[in-house]
């Protein structure tokens, strides 16, 4: 038993409880809070997978800005104040099986020899140890996959802009009936 | 000249689509002068062909113009391609000739009528299928001109077309004219498949080499046309349109029903008088039906009141000539009498129709009476005409029929006496409507007799030029003296070569006695005399007579009277029936299936349609789930595959 | 030792956590939340292959899920505040103007 396995099981345990606790609590300050839990505890193992950066921006991007936003939304609309609505039951039932269907089927192959040239310990910069997972990530970032790059900044752009003119007060522009 | 015979029927064509695309804004005047003047331009370059033919060699009389090539599909070559012969060019000039002046008698009768630029339209375009079925150099063109005459014939008849009679009668033109048409089609089709051409002159050519005489084939093929022909011709069995088609406008009746269009079945024979040279089972049917028809309907003519219907039943008669005429192989004879037929007749329908305009409508002789001191032109002009068709020298009726009378004697007595008889009774018939309307007593009622007047010039001119016709017109076919018979020498080239076979076939030697022919001529004149003593004792001198006649004969008299039943038993026959299955296909077909099939269609899919709505929540929920199912569905097929 | 199963099974089950979610919850925040957890369960997976498989490419990938990811997120509760002003509360089954 390495250090890595303990560290994997302890993050993925958190990850996992705090994932469950995203779906199933009532409270959305709640939901909010154990989601940033999650998406700390996800970064970690992205750490443990030795994607540095990733995690890095990871937690940016995600704990900090993302989940920021739907923090500021739920104060915004005053959720917390608001009656709850309950599940249907009906639909619960059969949901659930659906969803443990789901996970079955992903998992099966799993379980079987599913071997993707899997050298367990040899992780992927143990020769270039020298240089870092930023600047790996960067090289390929920026030569190979610029186009994508660029159409992502302007993907942004047209979601700001999405943004803004779906939550202008004056009439005329309501995104649903 | 000849190069132009295809000005011939498009004038006409041409007055059509001015009068009736253009002409809404026209004057009567205008309308009516334009459909003359266009008729009138083809008459004028018909008689310029004519001249021109007569000063080519008699051989070579006959010159085809191709001017467009209409259809070509493999062996098949159909133009448009006109004939220029004797036989056509003399129907061209009888077709615009009369139809010009029945054109102008139609600017006055019409006057008033609320459809006058239809039926100056109409009016143009039969005259354009008339002269496109006589100058057709193959059988589909022709066709196409017969069809067109059949088409135009049923708009002119339902000219009043609010009057459920007169629409009534063009339906019944149309399709007792379509049964003869599917016997040409036939006939047509048997042509094509034996000589693979329309072409007249290729079928007439190869005829004698490809149908034996007497064969099957050829027999076939002639009595599948005959039959078209007797549709368009009004003969035994398909000739009880006729009649009814008097609802349309007398000048109508003028036209089409007595001088042009009813005679196109005679025009069709005598073109393929090779054709039926070759088969003499055909030329004996054609025969005997022409002679019982033109026997049948002058018994018709004996008894009716109504005028037009008299001169119906005459022109059926006397198409019967022209096809015994044919069929004992004088075919140059029964062009003759079409051709002198069409002068007279057209006068006698329109001097009726004179008569009718100063009666205001009224049509029954028997409301009529000593009408020639107020109608003097009306009556000296249908005098004329009733000559000419007794047969009384020297009008033109009497050497056509004469000539058909004598070939019908040289052929067989009994054609003679059926022809002989016809005679009687034709000159009877034709009399006693002559006495009934101008002499007598007048039995018109105050009313009508306050307005009694003569026609104005613009219909009585055209009386007097087809009066003069009909005294003059028959001086071209004056027989036994040598070169007298202008007419018959100059048509007759076009019959030889069926004359040929005929005489190769059968030995009949051409004894043309003298002292036989001038025998007959006598006998001829005798009999139409007789025919107008009788008449003229039975409805001047002694009035009361005729009543005492149906009194005797009262069975027999019925029968006729009632056209011998002929339209109801016809009815009994086919009409019935088709008219019931014709219902039944309606209520248990048309509405039941189809439309159940078609509603039904509909109803499935709002069926569908509503099972399928409660799909649509609204709920984004649950199509999320549908999205969950269907992932999982090809998960699981990829996994377990 | 860990494998690369131990991961894939672990995103496997966020993922389905994350479909749950979905499924289940009313608030329409809260839905908006387990897509992003469903994002984050494939950004596991392909961060876990690119160490396995000893190729940078998953680690790309999961650069641009963010990108979309973040856009997505910035729209979808720009929609869901304009619904809650429209309807004052954001419970999606009240949002079922298009149903038959």
């Amino acid at each position: 038993m390495n250090m890595e396995s303990v560290f994997f099981y302890i993050i993925g345990a958190i990850t996992l409880a705090s994932a469950f606790c995203v779906v199933f609590l009532h409270r959305p300050i709640h939901n909010v809070l154990f989601m940033i839990l999650t998406m700390i505890g996800l970064a970690g193992l992205f750490i443990l997978l030795q994607a540095e950066f990733i995690a890095m921006v990871q937690l940016i991007v995600y704990a900090g800005a993302v989940m920021v936003l739907f923090l500021f939304v739920i104060m915004l609309l005053n959720l917390d104040d608001l009656r709850l609505p309950q599940d249907s039951r009906i639909v619960r039932r059969w949901v659930g099986v659906a969803g443990a269907l789901l996970l079955l089927l992903l998992v099966a192959p799993l379980l079987g020899a599913f071997v993707p040239r899997l050298r367990s310990g040899t992780l992927m910069l143990d020769k270039a140890r020298e240089v870092s997972n930023t600047e790996v990530v960067a090289r390929e970032l920026f030569t190979t996959y610029l186009l994508p790059f660029e159409i992502a900044s302007v993907l942004l752009l047209s979601a700001i802009i999405g943004a803004v003119v779906l939550v202008r007060k004056r009439s005329g522009k309501t995104a649903s009936g | 000249m000849s190069d132009l015979v295809w000005l011939i029927p498009v004038f006409p064509l041409i007055g059509f689509l001015i009068n009736g695309l253009i002409g809404r804004r026209f004057s009567e005047k205008a309308i009516g002068w334009i459909g003359t003047a266009s008729v009138g331009a083809s008459f004028a370059v018909a008689l310029l062909i004519f001249l021109e033919l007569i000063g080519m060699a008699p051989a070579s009389r006959s010159v085809q113009k191709v001017v467009y090539t209409w259809m070509l599909s493999g062996d098949m070559n159909v133009p448009i391609g006109f004939l220029v012969d004797p036989l056509s060019i003399v129907m061209m000039m009888v077709v615009s000739g009369v139809g010009c002046i029945i054109h102008a008698y139609s600017i006055g009768y019409m006057h008033g009528e609320y459809g006058f630029r239809r039926y100056f339209s109409y009016l143009n375009l039969f005259v354009f299928n008339m002269l496109l079925l006589v100058s057709a150099n193959n059988f589909l063109l022709m066709f196409v001109g017969w069809e067109g005459v059949g088409l135009c014939s049923y708009l002119l008849i339902g000219y009043y077309y609010e009057k459920q009679s007169a629409s009534d009668a063009g339906k019944k033109a149309f399709v007792v004219n379509r049964v003869g048409d599917f016997g040409f089609l036939l006939g047509m089709f048997l042509i094509f498949m034996t000589f693979g051409t329309f072409n007249y002159t290729d079928v007439f050519g190869a005829a004698p080499d490809k149908l034996t005489q007497g064969s099957l084939m050829a027999t076939l093929i002639t009595l599948l046309l005959f039959v078209g022909a007797t549709g368009k011709s009004a003969q035994i069995p398909l000739f009880t349109w006729l009649p009814d088609a008097m609802e349309g406008p007398t000048p109508v009746s003028a036209l089409i029903h007595a001088a042009t269009m009813v005679t196109a079945g005679v025009y069709m024979v005598a073109r393929c008088s090779v054709l039926f040279a070759l088969a003499p089972i055909s030329l004996t049917v054609v025969a005997v039906i022409g002679g019982a028809t033109a026997f049948f309907a002058a018994t018709i003519g004996i008894t009716q009141f109504d005028i037009k219907r008299v001169l119906a039943y005459s022109t059926i008669s006397q198409l019967g000539y022209m096809f015994m005429a044919c069929g004992v192989g004088a075919f140059a004879s029964g062009i003759f009498h079409l051709m002198t037929h069409a002068f007279f007749k057209a006068l006698l329908f329109m001097a009726a129709g004179s008569v009718m305009h100063a009666m205001s409508g009224e049509l029954d002789m028997r409301k009529m009476g000593d009408l020639r001191k107020k109608l003097p032109y009306t009556h000296w002009t249908y005098l004329f005409g009733t000559l000419a068709i007794a047969g009384i020298f020297p009008f033109a009726g009497f050497f056509s029929k004469d000539e058909i009378l004598y070939y019908s004697f040289t052929r067989n007595l009994g054609f003679w006496i059926v022809g002989a008889v016809a005679a009687v009774m034709t000159s009877f018939y034709m009399f006693r409507s002559v006495f009934m309307t101008f002499y007598g007593k007048s039995r018109v009622d105050h009313e009508t007799a306050h307005h009694l007047h003569e026609s104005p010039p613009i219909m009585t001119v055209p009386l007097m030029i087809l009066a003069i016709l009909s005294l003059v017109g028959g001086l071209v076919g004056i027989p036994i003296f040598e070169g007298a018979n202008r007419f018959g020498d100059f048509i007759a080239p076009v019959f030889k070569p069926a004359k040929d076979i005929i005489e190769h076939g059968a030995h009949h030697g051409g004894h043309h006695s003298l002292t036989a022919e001038l025998t007959l001529m006598g006998v001829s004149l005798a009999i139409a005399i007789v025919g107008l003593l009788f008449a003229r004792r039975m409805y001047i001198s002694d009035p009361a007579a005729p009543d005492r006649f149906i009194r005797k004969f009262p069975g027999l008299y019925s029968l006729v009277y009632h056209k011998y039943w002929i339209d109801e038993l016809y009815d009994k026959l086919f009409v019935n029936s088709i008219v019931e299955f014709s219902r039944f296909l309606w209520k248990a077909f048309d509405d039941a299936v189809i439309d159940g099939i078609v509603n039904g269609a509909a109803t499935v899919v709002r069926a569908w349609g509503s099972a399928l709505r409660w799909i649509q929540t609204g709920l984004v929920k649950d199509y999320a789930l549908s999205f969950l199912v269907g992932v999982l569905a090809v998960i699981g097929y990829l996994v377990l595959r | 030792m860990v494998t690369l199963q131990h991961y894939l099974f672990l995103s496997a089950a966020l993922f389905t956590l994350g479909v749950m979610g979905v499924m289940f919850r009313r608030n329409l925040i809260v839905i908006l939340m387990s897509l992003e957890l469903m994002l984050n369960a494939v950004n596991l997976t392909f961060i876990a292959l690119a160490r396995y498989m000893e190729s940078v490419e998953g680690q790309i990938i999961v650069l641009f899920v963010m990108v979309v990811a973040a856009a997505e997120v910035a729209v979808g509760l720009a929609i869901a505040v304009t619904i809650f002003r429209q309807k004052g509360s954001i419970d999606v089954d009240e949002v079922d103007l298009m149903r038959w």
